[in-house]
């Protein structure tokens, strides 16, 4: 029996009878493979194996029972909320912004500014980031400088940039770019015409908001803050430059990496793991949106 | 009794473009008028300034009496169809026909009747639950135009609905739109560039250009007796003939040193006695016609089969000073038994006084004749 | 409507505030902080001091280095890989996309965390040397490059009629080597383009894995520098914005007329 071959021009390779030949053609991927197994999936696999055993060698899931130390559970709980503050709020004003200069009337030079700006402002994060902030609120920071001259002394108050909220607000500088890019196009994708029908149809702006365009926007954005989640969770240079003692997920994970402060490196496999499955499930929540997403797209 | 008031509605926008000059329509209850003409004639901004998604620079709209012309969109009650159908994606079909009503704060009760009256006027049964993109193009239409008179308007506005369909679904789907149309009885407005369309619909046409109303009339009145070069050209297939006058008051004519008649008196000839004579392809026959006819002689240059119909083109006579022969295209029903005669015979053909007619004066000595409308 | 354009303007202004004053107090302190309590004139001294250091031009350019480095392993895995995909296995596409999506679920933290762990040890203890651990910076930023690399790559190539070009390729006499690197390359170069400016200006920014594998590279570089200056890292902060800067202009320079892929990755 031949191959099902379609070769027309721009098609690309024949399609292979299901399941029965085995293809050397994969021998091209090797390289890939190699590279992939070598650097990606083995030293990702040490940490789950390892997770699984004792200091000497022996299979067992103390690692996992001990993740209920209140230090670790404690750093989970810390980054949780931040993640989650930074992606609801980053979510929200991002989507404001990117609306504002897509379709709320502003001149068009601003969104093409905007969006470049963005691109540079999600890059800019980690130890740059970190000392701008210091720059503008830490205790001789020019903002805080200013406030204190209209008299509003920051240094008064409990309120430190080198803290858990300092580093949500720090967060937010990239958290607020990713959201403008990634809704960009999901906004600019909302037809004028569903307006006008709307419209047309005697409703209200609210009531276009409410029936119309939030529904039609929600798995982007729900999708995208979920994105914005994990990005904060698996954050750490940022918060090594502007926090260093903060008892954070990544911060402990790179403690342990620097000096043995849980007296059992098998238990930092552990955290790790946790971590994975956080991501993990991240992903999932935010692939699963966005085919939800694609669906109106047509 | 008008009922839909246009009155020199005109849209002027910044940089000086003049979309819509000088619009007058008086449109009474019920009736079905088409906008037609070329993209960018200014048809479908006029259509939004009805609907109030653009603001008209000058003029008044009124529906009912009331002026509605600066009135916001949403408290207009005129139903919309959108060219893009516009259905809203995150709604069912059933919900999207019961939108309006909902804004309304009806019932649910109220709502779901009607939109069960809607969905089987449209014959659209069990489909109420699907969402848009599991719909053809033809359902899509369907769905959007059972939206637009889910409630009630007073008029209903059409943009150019059915042209991203295909040929069959568009003829079908004319038909289903005129015969509710006539069953409720709603004025109605409908843009479309497809002469074919506009003829076979409306009750009358209004054929625009560049902004302004080159004619209103019904179907037959601008395909007859077209009141400017452009609906006469726009409309129908027509030959333009280079002819020199003879004599103006008796409406003589020579078209190639052949002499024919018009049926009335010639006011637009040219300094230099040339004018553009018009006459429709199946207003010509093959033979020698009636007494009182117009007869030409000339031979047979090509035959083209269309259908229902047969397209001889006829050239009448030599290439002279420069100027290519003059040829022109006879339509006639394609029978089982045709005559036809061969490429290159010699034939006479004919045509009555009443069925040409002048446009003006020649604008181009050096074209003989040229074919508008549809090609072969 | 004039009443909710106002809101959108008040929206866009605080976000602009939000974005530049930061960037504006960078660069006060870069100056030296004359508006700080000292009451200092400004200078340009702190950017001399550090354009003139060895530290800054070391590190800057062993980043800059181990980026282009980065770049060009990514490519000649990535290209050649797409291109069989494509042409030859499309039922490994999954498999390989799972794969070059991995990086978004596991951070640079945890990765250097394994690589630590797996190459410090035998048979492969690429940390005992700075050679090594070099050679493992590189692959890791590589890891890290895969997401928008792949996808840079691969969207150029779906716009390319690879089977004919290397079908005619092919009856020239061409061999693999010949197709992709003299055939296919060029068609991708513009989608490849962006993807690599966007890796140059992560590599450079990048600090958790640098640091941890003890590498000079310009993050650890200004995170030292921070812990010990008052000034000079404000300066070296402008200048990484800027370098940034013009890394996305000319990403959007090449890539007109696409939509250009956002990282989610690099340093945090």
């Amino acid at each position: 029996m031949t191959e099902a071959a379609v070769t027309r021009s721009g098609q690309d390779a024949p399609r292979a009878r299901p399941g029965r030949r085995f293809s050397w053609a994969w021998i091209g991927l090797l390289p890939f493979f190699v590279f992939s197994i070598s650097f990606l999936i083995i030293p990702t696999f040490y940490l789950v194996i390892g997770s699984f055993q004792t200091t000497t060698g022996e299979t067992t899931l103390q690692n996992y029972a001990d993740l209920s130390d209140p230090q670790i559970v404690e750093a989970f709980r810390a980054s949780i909320e931040i993640s989650l503050i930074t992606a609801v709020i980053g979510g929200i004003f991002g989507f404001l912004l990117a609306y504002a200069v897509i379709r709320g009337g502003l001149p068009g030079p601003l969104g093409a500014a905007l969006m470049t700006f963005s691109g540079v402002a999600s890059n800019f994060a980690g130890v740059p980031l970190a000392l701008a902030f210091t720059f503008t609120l830490g205790r001789l920071g020019m903002l805080t400088i200013f406030l204190k001259s209209i008299g509003f002394d920051l240094n008064d108050t409990d309120f430190t940039i080198y803290s858990k909220l300092g580093l949500e607000i720090a967060y937010l500088y990239f958290q607020f770019p990713l959201m403008v890019l990634i809704m960009a196009p999901a906004i600019a994708g909302l037809k004028a015409e569903w307006r006008e029908a709307s419209e047309n149809m005697g409703a209200s702006t609210y009531q276009y908001w409410r029936y119309i365009a939030l529904p039609i926007l929600m798995p982007s954005l729900l999708g995208t803050m979920i994105l914005l989640f994990g990005n904060a969770f698996g954050a750490q240079a940022t918060a090594y430059q502007l926090t260093g003692e903060l008892n954070i997920v990544t911060l402990l994970v790179s403690r342990q990496i620097s000096g043995d402060v849980l007296n059992n490196v098998n238990l930092g496999y552990a955290v790790a793991m946790g971590m994975i499955a956080v991501m993990g499930v991240t992903i999932l929540g935010y692939i699963w949106l966005q085919r939800r997403a694609a669906r109106w797209q047509r | 009794m008008s009922f839909l008031t246009l009155t020199g509605v005109q849209k002027h926008f910044p940089g000086g473009v003049v979309a819509v000059e000088d619009f007058d329509l008086d449109a009474v209850r019920g009736e079905f008028v088409s906008f037609l003409g070329p993209s960018g004639c200014g048809k479908t901004t006029t259509l939004r300034m009805i609907a109030g998604f653009e603001k008209p620079t000058g003029g008044t709209i009124t529906v009912d009496g009331k002026d509605i012309t600066y009135r916001p969109p949403n408290q207009r009650n005129v139903g919309m169809v959108f060219q893009s159908y516009a259905l809203f994606p995150n709604m069912s079909v059933a919900d999207n026909i019961g939108f309006g009503l909902k804004v309304r704060k009806r019932p649910k009760s109220d709502i779901d009747r009607r939109v069960g009256e809607l969905v089987e006027l449209m014959h659209l049964e069990g489909r109420a639950d699907r969402f848009p993109w599991q719909l053809s193009g033809g359902q899509q239409q369907r769905v959007a135009l059972a939206r637009a008179l889910a409630i009630e308007p007073q008029v209903l506005l059409l943009d150019e609905p059915l042209s991203a369909l295909d040929a069959k679904i568009r003829i079908v789907l004319r038909k289903e739109i005129r015969s509710i149309q006539r069953q409720l009885g709603i004025t109605t407005v409908y843009v479309t560039h497809d002469q074919e369309e506009a003829l076979s619909l409306s009750d009358r046409v209004v054929v625009m250009s560049e902004g302004h109303i080159e004619q209103i009339g019904t179907p037959s009145e601008i395909y007859n007796f077209p009141s400017t070069a452009f609906v006469a050209s726009f409309v129908g297939t027509l030959n333009l003939v280079n002819a020199g006058v003879i004599d103006a008051a008796s409406g003589r004519l020579s078209i190639d040193g052949q002499e024919v008649r018009t049926s009335k008196v010639i006011t637009d000839a040219g300094g230099d006695g040339r004018v553009t004579l018009a006459v429709r392809p199946e207003g010509i026959s093959l033979g020698e016609g009636d007494s009182g006819s117009n007869r030409v002689h000339g031979s047979v240059e090509d035959i083209n089969f269309l259908g229902s119909i047969v397209r001889i083109r006829i050239r009448l006579g030599d290439e002279v000073a420069g100027r290519p022969p003059t040829v022109v295209a006879l339509d006639t029903f394609n029978e089982p038994h045709l005559a036809l005669p061969a490429v290159g015979e010699s034939v006479t053909i004919s045509f009555p006084p009443e069925a040409c007619f002048v446009l003006g004066a020649a604008r181009d000595n050096a074209t003989a004749s040229a074919e508008v409308g549809a090609e072969v | 409507m004039r009443r909710t354009r106002i809101a959108w303007w008040i929206i866009f202004v605080i976000g602009a505030l939000y974005f530049f004053v930061p960037l504006v107090a960078t660069f006060e302190f870069s100056l030296g902080h004359p508006w700080g309590p000292g009451g200092v004139q400004p200078s340009f001294d702190y950017y001399a001091t550090v354009l003139s250091s060895p530290d800054f031009w070391g590190s800057l350019g062993y980043s800059f280095v181990i980026g282009i480095i980065t770049i060009v392993v990514s490519i000649s895995l990535l290209l050649p890989t797409a291109y069989w995909v494509r042409l030859k296995v499309p039922r490994a596409r999954p498999v390989v996309e799972f794969i070059t999506l991995l990086p978004f679920v596991i951070p640079p933290i945890i990765l250097v965390f394994g690589l630590l762990q797996t190459f410090s040890r035998p048979p492969l203890p690429l940390t005992n040397t700075d050679f090594g651990s070099s050679v493992l910076l590189i692959a890791a930023y590589t890891v890290l490059s895969f997401p928008y690399m792949y996808r840079a790559i691969d969207t150029g190539l779906q716009a390319t009629d690879i089977r004919s070009l290397t079908e005619a390729a092919q009856s020239l006499g061409a061999g693999w080597t010949r197709i992709l690197v003299v055939v296919i390359l060029p068609n991708v170069r513009v989608a490849i383009l962006s993807g690599a400016f966007l890796t140059l200006a992560i590599v450079i920014g990048e600090f958790t894995i640098a640091s941890f594998l003890a590498r000079p590279a310009f993050g650890p570089y200004l995170s030292l520098l921070g812990n010990n200056a008052a000034y000079e890292p404000a300066a070296v902060t402008i200048i990484s914005f800027g370098l940034t800067w013009l890394a996305m202009i000319m990403i959007a320079f090449i890539g007109r007329g696409g939509r250009t892929r956002v990282a989610v990755t690099g340093a945090r």
